[in-house]
């Protein structure tokens, strides 16, 4: 492919024809805050925080739609782009509710970095109403909190990639928009089959793996990435130790073309269990007994006569 | 071919509709059959006049005598003396305001005297239910020469010729877009009307596909073959059933005469047109969301670059342009691109149709050459100020437009001159509005509609256009800070300058546009907590102005909070404790004894 040459904040720089600008400058250093926009899966524009400014343009674009163009002057950080980016966080944060204390997201929360980045704190110049949606607690894996949610789209998006599901998508216009399932009910009464591919996306804390609430603060954990060794997908996961013992595991991004699934999630945990015995058991009167594998195979004479034999 | 003496046009457009003007139609029928006149005088449906203040509209030709506001018993007198015995019927004539002079000619009424119609050529004059009458108009004359004397190549360049821009509101070329999806390579591609008519009080384009729905199957006809395309949608939104059944037959008639569907008029050419009903959002007016709710998703837009003319309707090159846009190009191919760019300004070419509101003497479809002045407009064809009061702005643009004082009325319109206002072409609504306006309640009403109708994609759009109006609102409650009107423009600026789409880029413009203009107004509001046009309810006290009132008792009787009090035959008093500001003590007086303020 061609390559292009531009100037990213000052810098000439070359690059391939036909990347977006947030690619651009992100092969040159520069880090561009982004909510919607997802590598390999989505890039619908919508949540605006990525805007540039460019030399000759009537407007701020997203850098993440906007392709790179031959002489293009990019700013990524000029006054301009900052005003802009503020204002969206303040936009965002006025209809948030700043739990950040209790949310189990804090510590990997894109809003609450952003917000720090750009020193955007509460209350915003912009408070008013507040979204006021009912949270669905309905089942044991997903804990849907539609308050938090700043309506990026990635979990739409990362649904709609597997054929049969697209369990969810926008609903209900203007301020009311919300994500919903179909006829708007909780999870539980939807196709969802709990794979968590939206959890594993969501850059703030509207979705949360339920299994792991309380267990711990997100920098508590040191992570173990495991491939799981269900079926022949080969889909990663996070096996989260907290003090050394296992306290969960989850959905690692699925990246292209791996589904990921509740089994692969909760079996991948099942066998990191502590308590689950490497032993086998058998039943003596009326007992469950742990034996050697050995006893249990019926083969300890022969192992006997091996083990004599190497001698 | 049977031949009339006389042709009666009752005018079946949807405000004449509402009017009663089926009844009129049915009534008519009967009574020249009981006088005889049936085998000489032919009774027409028509589309609409675009004068409906002034309906149901009955016009007897060849004479061309204009009946307004024609009622059943009225119908009668007409037959007898107008269509028997050739006198015309006075007293139902069209009196023109303040002269209250009757006109009794069609031609002379002012209202239409000023206009030059291209678009609504045929409105009113044909009946849209017959393809012969549009064709015995000249109608696909313009398409039987392109088909048969002219490439693709050479359409597109006289449609660059007759520097036609698109009529939807944005104001692109129309010849230019037609190149560049022509240009597009590929086997299969769509061309599109956006029939999505949504700004409030525009009703052009219904006119349009109710009244002459034939220019705009001739105009995509001629369109699609410029760029290629064999199949097409005219996106239509489900409130207009009327539009929808015209276009449903006329689909019909011209598939049978072969002017629609495979081979047309003999030709390779050919192309297939469907009709998709919109589900009522607003944004579906918007090019990218029109394709993705055509294509059966939610009415969301996308990002362009891809432009449709890349990447359109199911990932083919499409071209979208609005019904009036399509309704001019029959025109164009007919007396070639050289007579139409005579009409309008150097950037803007040809006519443009407004919908005349608000406070005006006369409302309805006016279709004006560009360049004329908005003074020409509101004074002349609109008649002027209703009830003599004082002209204050016109909204222009609909929902996302601006409003224009008094000092800029003789600008002449055309597309650039209006950006440069603060305001926009947009789709041509036009809201006249008068001193009884309050401009901040006119921002949040506009506000309000654009906020309600945001898909909730972007987050400016979503999020800023609801704190805005939560501003709005605030100063309108007298409960504004100065520091609110700084807020409003930064984050104006901010939304216009990163939401997604056209609805939300624009929609600051009311609130933008207001404080450009009429920044005192919101100054009073927020330092003075005073609404000068006396509109904020929370901004007025009601006073009994004790040398005029009579104590006749008639405020206190009506008042439901028991806040005026006084004893027989002297003044009374209004505790503004209680009062809720409801405003049924001034209508009610009759000494002119209450004020607010």
């Amino acid at each position: 492919m061609a390559n292009v040459t531009l100037t990213i904040n000052g810098q000439k720089v070359t690059v391939p024809s036909g990347i977006m600008v947030l690619e651009a400058a992100e092969m040159c250093g520069y880090s561009v805050p982004t909510f919607c926009h997802e590598k390999d899966l989505t890039a619908p524009g919508a949540c605006r925080i990525c805007v540039v400014e460019i030399k000759g343009w009537r407007n701020l674009p997203p850098s993440c739609v906007t392709a790179v163009a031959k002489g293009m002057e990019v700013e990524t950080e000029s006054p301009k782009v900052i005003e802009a980016r503020k204002t969206i966080l303040e936009l965002m944060v006025a209809n948030h509710p700043l739990d950040c204390m209790t949310c189990e997201k804090s510590g990997s929360c894109k809003l609450q970095d952003y917000a720090y980045r750009y020193q955007v704190t509460s209350p915003t110049p912009y408070e008013g109403e507040k979204k006021q949606f009912a949270v669905d607690d309905s089942n044991p894996y997903i804990y849907r909190d539609p308050n938090k949610c700043i309506l990026c789209g990635k979990c739409v998006a990362i649904c709609k990639a597997v054929a049969d599901r697209n369990v969810i998508d926008y609903a209900f216009r203007g301020f009311n928009t919300k994500i919903a399932t179909f006829m708007d009910t909780e999870l539980k009464d939807s196709a969802c089959v709990y794979c968590n591919r939206c959890v594993s996306i969501c850059p703030v804390g509207a979705l949360s793996d339920r299994n792991m609430m309380g267990k711990g603060r997100t920098w508590d954990f040191t992570r173990e990435e495991v491939t799981c060794t269900f079926c022949d997908s080969g889909c990663k996961f996070d096996v989260n130790y907290k003090n050394g013992k296992v306290v969960g595991v989850t959905a690692k991004n699925p990246s292209a073309g791996r589904p990921l699934c509740l089994k692969g999630r909760l079996g991948t945990e099942f066998m990191k269990n502590a308590d689950r015995t490497d032993l086998p058991l058998i039943n003596k009167d009326g007992e469950f007994v742990e034996v050697s594998w050995e006893e249990a195979l019926g083969i300890a004479p022969i192992v006997e006569k091996i083990n004599a034999l190497k001698k | 071919m049977q031949l009339y003496r006389g042709h009666v046009l009752v005018c079946g457009g949807t405000g004449c509709v509402s009017s009663g003007s089926k009844k009129i139609q049915e009534v008519m029928a009967n009574e020249l059959t009981k006088q005889n006149l049936d085998k000489e005088i032919k009774l027409v449906e028509t589309g609409c006049h675009g004068f409906c203040e002034m309906g149901p509209i009955v016009i007897v030709y060849p004479e061309g005598t204009f009946y307004c506001q024609v009622q059943v018993d009225d119908i009668a007198e007409i037959v007898s003396e107008h269509l028997l015995k050739g006198r015309i019927v006075q007293r139902l004539l069209f009196k023109a305001p303040v002269t209250e002079e009757q006109v009794p000619s069609y031609k002379d009424i002012a209202f239409y005297k000023k206009q030059h119609r291209v678009v609504l050529r045929n409105c009113g004059h044909i009946d849209p239910e017959h393809i012969q009458e549009y064709i015995a108009r000249e109608g696909y004359e313009g398409l039987a020469k392109v088909l048969t004397t002219m490439t693709p190549q050479q359409v597109v360049d006289e449609m660059k010729k007759s520097g036609l821009r698109g009529r939807g509101g944005g104001g692109f070329p129309t010849g230019l877009k037609w190149e560049f999806a022509s240009k597009s390579p590929g086997p299969k591609k769509y061309i599109i009307c956006n029939a999505d008519e949504g700004d409030p009080g525009a009703f052009m384009d219904r006119s349009v596909l109710e009244g002459d729905p034939h220019s705009l199957l001739e105009g995509m006809l001629i369109g699609a073959y410029a760029i290629g395309a064999d199949e097409g949608y005219i996106y239509v939104r489900a409130e207009y059933p009327l539009a929808i059944k015209r276009l449903k037959v006329a689909i019909a008639q011209a598939e049978e005469l072969g002017l629609l569907g495979d081979n047309i008029m003999g030709t390779e050419f050919s192309c297939q047109l469907h009709i998709k009903e919109g589900a009522g959002a607003f944004v579906c007016g918007e090019e990218t969301a029109l394709m993705a709710s055509i294509e059966g998703s939610r009415g969301m837009p996308n990002p362009r670059p891809p432009f449709p003319a890349v990447k359109g309707l199911w990932e083919k090159p499409s071209n979208i342009n609005n019904v009036e846009t399509y309704a001019n190009v029959p025109v164009i191919f007919l007396n070639g691109a050289d007579q139409f760019a005579t009409l309008g300004t150097e950037k803007s070419k040809g006519t443009k149709v407004f919908a005349l509101t608000g406070k005006l003497r006369n409302t309805g479809l006016a279709e004006v050459p560009m360049g004329i002045a908005l003074r020409e407009i509101i004074f002349e064809i609109g008649g002027g100020i209703m009830d003599d009061k004082k002209f204050k702005a016109v909204q222009i643009g609909g929902p996302s437009g601006g409003c224009i004082p008094e000092q800029h009325l003789d600008t002449p319109v055309d597309y650039d001159s209006l950006i440069a206002l603060g305001a926009m072409m947009g789709s041509g609504g036009l809201v006249v509005m008068d001193e009884t306006s309050c401009m901040v309640d006119v921002a949040r009403f506009f506000l309000n509609f654009t906020q309600k109708e945001s898909c909730g994609k972007c987050t400016p759009c979503r999020e800023g256009t609801k704190r805005m109006l939560e501003i709005l609102q605030k100063i309108c409650d007298g409960k504004g800070v100065p520091e609110d009107i700084t807020t409003l423009e930064t984050l104006g600026a901010v939304i216009k300058n990163t939401a997604l789409c056209g609805l939300g880029q624009t929609a600051p413009n009311p609130v933008l546009a207001t404080l450009r203009y009429f920044r005192h107004e919101y100054e009073a509001h927020i330092n003075d907590k005073k609404c000068p046009a006396g509109v904020c309810s929370a901004l007025l006290e009601y006073k009994i102005v004790a040398d005029n009132c009579k104590g006749c008792g008639a405020c206190a009787r009506v008042c439901p909070a028991g806040a005026i009090t006084g004893e027989k035959k002297e003044p009374h008093e209004i505790d503004t404790s209680k009062c809720i500001k409801c405003g049924s003590c001034i209508e009610k007086c009759k000494f002119n004894a209450i004020v607010k303020g």
